[in-house]
């Protein structure tokens, strides 16, 4: 993250000079602020919100209900946390979430399972094997029905707004089934890493044992 | 169709109460008690999306976005993905209003049932903003080493790019 940040940033200043949009660049600085408070505040209702229903359904059972439905599909990718119910749950909660298109749900169920897999983790700066899966679940879209864009191209006067949902289906299908198996394969490389001596010794070996590009190292890096 | 869609979440947060409620769990004090959780997170969350929203919109705003999707074109090209949905594709890992914004510019230009418009459309609804959901569930627990995952998520996106174009050629051209 740290590279991909100030690189666009740096980028960003650059391409500015020669497009001529210095003035913009600068005025989109300020007003990047409280867009920020605003997305916040915004979360913030969703966050009370759904931590306050995921209270109610979680003493009810529910969840316990959702997570036994979704249980064999998730047990299958999440594999350290296949043994802890309170954390599969609270990922089929999210999973549900974004099939039934509630983006504004699945983030705030999402954090609470990122919590909970927090508990389990112990380098609490690294993210775990399965907080990787768990984060490229939640990258690649899962809706069933994708509401959003089918009323957006009705509006636009879309002969048949949801025509484009096989294609988005089978879009979604192997985004996710490339993006799990990636993180599944990167794992044990960088997990060879971590336990790597600290420092310039470890950046050299890790050089040498992986073969892709540069940018692929440092992505990895973050 | 646009009823429908406004069911769900009603029916969703009801039937949650509902089944609570008959399950004998006091809904409001439960409820209260979860809410609450929601507030330290919110205090996790506002620097990493700040400076989040502060990189997009700086790309944004400096017209780098253009720059880059004509860096790309001859790449693009090779996959089959139609130059116009490029700025779209840059756009949708980075900021979701954003390549909203961009989603109904390409439908308002080529029309919907284009191939363009089409390829737009399956790219907006397979595809989330992946680095606004790194950075928030990575942000809310405070972890900052995420090894992987932005390697993996982004190859995906890239994945559904190409695999989008080439459905919607497959299905409706």
């Amino acid at each position: 993250m740290n590279y991909i940040w100030i690189a666009l940033i740096v980028f960003s200043f650059i391409s500015a000079i020669f497009t001529n949009n210095m003035q913009a660049l600068s005025s989109s600085v300020i007003s990047a602020g409280m867009d920020a408070v605003n997305l916040c505040v915004k979360l913030l209702g969703m966050l009370c919100l759904w931590n306050g229903l995921m209270n109610v359904a979680e003493k009810s059972g529910l969840t316990a209900k959702v997570g036994r439905l979704l249980s064999p599909i998730l047990k299958l990718i999440f594999r350290d946390s296949k043994n802890n119910p309170a954390i599969i749950n609270a990922i089929s909660m999210n999973v549900t979430a974004n099939l039934l298109g509630l983006g504004n749900a699945a983030t705030p169920l999402g954090i609470e399972a990122m919590r909970r897999m927090q508990q389990e983790n112990g380098h609490k700066d690294t993210a775990s094997n399965d907080m990787v899966k768990f984060v490229v679940l939640n990258t690649a879209a899962l809706h069933l029905v994708p509401t959003t864009v089918a009323v957006i191209r009705q509006s636009h006067n879309a002969s048949n707004p949801m025509d484009i949902m096989p294609a988005s289906w089978v879009t979604s299908a192997v985004a996710l089934l490339v993006g799990i198996t990636l993180a599944q394969l990167l794992q044990s490389q960088s997990n060879r890493k971590q336990s790597g001596v600290k420092g310039s010794r470890a950046k050299q070996r890790t050089k040498t044992v992986q073969k892709p590009s540069h940018a692929v190292r440092r992505l990895q890096e973050k | 169709m646009e009823q429908l869609t406004a069911f769900i979440l009603p029916a969703v947060i009801i039937g949650i109460l509902l089944f609570g409620f008959f399950k004998g769990v006091p809904v409001f004090d439960t409820f209260i008690e979860g809410a609450k959780g929601g507030i330290s997170t919110f205090f996790n969350l506002i620097p990493p999306i700040l400076a989040l929203i502060v990189m997009v919109s700086m790309l944004n705003a400096s017209g780098a976005l253009t720059v880059i999707s004509r860096m790309l074109s001859p790449l693009t090209g090779v996959l089959g993905i139609p130059e116009e949905v490029t700025p779209l594709c840059l756009l949708s890992p980075l900021s979701g209003s954003g390549s909203t914004a961009m989603f109904e510019k390409i439908l308002a230009t080529y029309g919907p049932d284009s191939l363009v418009g089409r390829v737009a459309s399956v790219i907006a609804g397979s595809t989330e903003t992946t680095l606004y959901a790194v950075t928030v569930y990575f942000g809310a627990v405070g972890v900052k080493k995420t090894r992987h995952t932005l390697f993996a998520s982004l190859f995906a996106d890239m994945t559904s790019f190409v695999v989008a174009a080439f459905t919607v050629q497959l299905l409706f051209f």
